[in-house]
């Protein structure tokens, strides 16, 4: 159960984005208001089009917002120069990718040191680090592997293990079992609810897998760039 | 993140031996052309870099190379001994003789005259014989090039092998009898006809008469002596032309260079695979750059600065670029080696590597720079686009 009370890990209020000028001007996201609070696992879900992967970029700070305020643990991303934007997004944010997004010439211990390896640390430490994470989410026997020989659950493990490995406070994913059949995509979701939820991480799913929903604390739906509906699970009742 | 670029480029196997393939070829074509451009020119001067031992070379002043031979007074000798700071000065005889061989038919000949009594300006490897048999009655000494090609006595049979001439033969120079004592081994000039040693008064005496023959000065410094202030004194004192060594060969490459449309030709091959090279390679690097473009955004995703990516991109241009000039520059000297004994001039030098590897380092610059435009340029959004 996450208290009401849990620091704020992103508070979006009026956050609004546009795509392209004139006649192929596309609104994608009409004044979002969305606080998440650390500890807490958040599904924003949707239908294709409706603004989601927008939101979630804006969120971790790819992509820049038009109007509103949008704060990622009391930093307004927009507003950092560029290096030390980037430079927070490798601290504070893991992603999980919808594809996955493995390099395929890297093992997957490699794969999963990345994260390490742009901040700067040494190959032989990071690789150490990437295997213990590899023993968490259970595939620690195929370090070595490249990820061509892995199944679709197999590499969004990988993918887990790779958004974890550098203690990220918030974590977004994109369509996490997207890929995945039923059975996969639900051990997807147990494990992580299992290894990257925790009181002080904050997790932002984007899903419109109805089957994975009972994995959220709360369901923010959306719709024609605009919050729809709020549904807190862990009372079963709807915030708005 | 110099690990993981590496391994991105090596990985991708298909990939990566093609981006080897088009460095190596541009490198291999622009060194091999080069060499043999560079050994071609070097022909040029061929004959003064084995006419060893003067420092000097005194000439009319209006000759251009070491084959636009404008004959001197004999006297002229005498004038250049007499310059302070000239060691010792010896006359040297070049020029186009007919030789009749024994089947009757002639081949023009190079008659190189050289100082009776030191044989100064003599050819740098004896084969067969000795310099000092020139000394002998009607004595010429042949290369070994021409002894066995254009002088050699026809097949006895059809089809069989021409007979190289050797030692006691003889040949007929302008009508004169001239015995072959000895055959040398020198470097391949531009010109292609057989080079004949023979002792200056006798190169006068098969010449046809003129009233000046004399062809050079050779002159040795004393030691110690400033080279270029010596040039400058016999000048003024002669009123001829004097060159150093070196200075008479960039003199005679130069006129080549300028007069002829060697370097053009050559050039243009050498431009070829340039521009072959940086197509193929340019185009390969870039598609292995954009084939890993989602993963170049994650990366930037996950907080790699535009730095660290610049850096991933110029180690994988550099790796590629070393290693593809790396077997270019060793395909071409196996082409070399095992074309050393043909008519083939090619010269390979640490300068020319150089050249062909900064050739090299130059597309493959134009190739990360394609790449890491459009690597910088990536919007990191687009890993949410599955």
């Amino acid at each position: 159960m996450i208290a009401t009370a849990a620091p704020v890990a992103v508070s979006c209020a009026g956050v609004t984005k546009t795509y392209g000028a004139g006649q192929s001007r596309v609104t994608a996201l009409r004044g979002i208001d969305l606080e998440v609070r650390e500890g807490e696992l958040l599904m924003l879900v949707g239908p294709s089009g409706c603004g989601k992967t927008t939101l979630i970029s804006v969120i971790a700070g790819i992509l820049d917002h038009d109007d509103g305020e949008c704060l990622v643990f009391g930093e307004n991303l927009r507003a950092l120069p560029q290096a030390r934007r980037t430079a927070f997004r490798g601290e504070r944010i893991g992603f999980v990718f919808q594809q996955f997004n493995l390099i395929p010439t890297l093992t997957i211990a490699e794969n999963v040191a990345v994260p390490l390896l742009i901040q700067g640390r040494t190959w032989r430490s990071s690789i150490a680090q990437a295997r213990e994470f590899l023993d968490r989410v259970g595939i620690g026997d195929r370090w070595a592997a490249l990820p061509s020989k892995l199944s679709g659950g197999q590499q969004q493990r990988v993918a887990i293990a790779r958004s974890l490995v550098h203690g990220p406070r918030l974590i977004v994913c994109d369509e996490p079992t997207s890929s995945l059949d039923h059975e996969t995509g639900h051990k997807v979701m147990e494990l992580m609810k299992e290894v990257a939820a925790g009181h002080d991480r904050a997790l932002v799913v984007v899903t419109h897998d109805a089957r994975i929903f009972e994995f959220a604390d709360r369901i923010a739906r959306m719709d024609d760039g605009k919050i729809t509906g709020l549904t807190d699970r862990r009372n079963k009742e709807p915030e708005r | 993140m110099r690990s993981v670029a590496i391994k991105m480029l090596v990985g991708d196997r298909a990939r990566y031996l093609g981006i080897l393939m088009g460095l190596t070829f541009a490198s291999l074509l622009i060194t091999q052309q080069s060499a043999i451009f560079t050994g071609l020119m070097a022909r040029t001067y061929g004959f003064i870099t084995d006419t060893g031992l003067p420092d000097i070379w005194v000439m009319d002043p209006k000759v251009m190379f070491i084959d636009d031979i404008k004959p001197l007074q004999d006297t002229m000798l005498h004038r250049v001994r007499g310059v302070e700071g000239v060691e010792w000065a010896m006359p040297l005889y070049k020029g186009l003789l007919k030789a009749k061989l024994s089947n009757g038919s002639f081949q023009t000949c190079n008659v190189i005259g050289l100082d009776d009594t030191t044989l100064v300006g003599g050819p740098p490897e004896i084969v067969k014989g000795s310099l000092s048999d020139l000394r002998q009655a009607d004595a010429v000494i042949v290369d070994e090039v021409g002894a066995t090609g254009k002088l050699a006595r026809p097949a006895t049979e059809p089809g069989g092998e021409p007979t190289p001439i050797g030692i006691g033969d003889t040949l007929e120079l302008n009508d004169h009898r001239a015995i072959v004592v000895g055959i040398c081994r020198g470097t391949r000039t531009f010109q292609s006809q057989p080079v004949i040693y023979t002792t200056y008064s006798r190169a006068l005496r098969f010449a046809p008469g003129e009233r000046k023959l004399m062809s050079f000065v050779l002159v040795k410094a004393k030691p110690g002596a400033d080279q270029d202030a010596l040039c400058a004194r016999i000048a003024g004192a002669t009123g001829l032309a004097a060159y150093t060594t070196q200075q008479f060969k960039d003199l005679t490459y130069d006129y080549f260079m300028k007069y002829t449309g060697i370097p053009v030709n050559f050039g243009i091959a050498v431009l070829l695979g340039f521009i072959v090279g940086t197509a193929i390679a340019g185009q390969t690097f870039f598609n292995f750059t954009m084939d890993n473009i989602k993963y170049f955004a994650a990366l930037k995703a996950m907080g790699a600065r535009d730095g660290q990516l610049l850096r991933m991109i110029v180690l994988q241009a550099l790796i590629v670029g070393a290693v593809g000039w790396g077997i270019g520059i060793g395909a071409a000297s196996l082409f070399g080696f095992l074309l050393k004994h043909t008519e083939l001039s090619f010269l390979l030098t640490w300068k020319l590597m150089g050249v062909s590897g900064l050739a090299i380092l130059v597309i493959c610059g134009i190739s990360a720079l394609l790449s890491l435009r459009t690597v910088l340029r990536a919007e990191p959004a687009i890993v949410f686009k599955g």
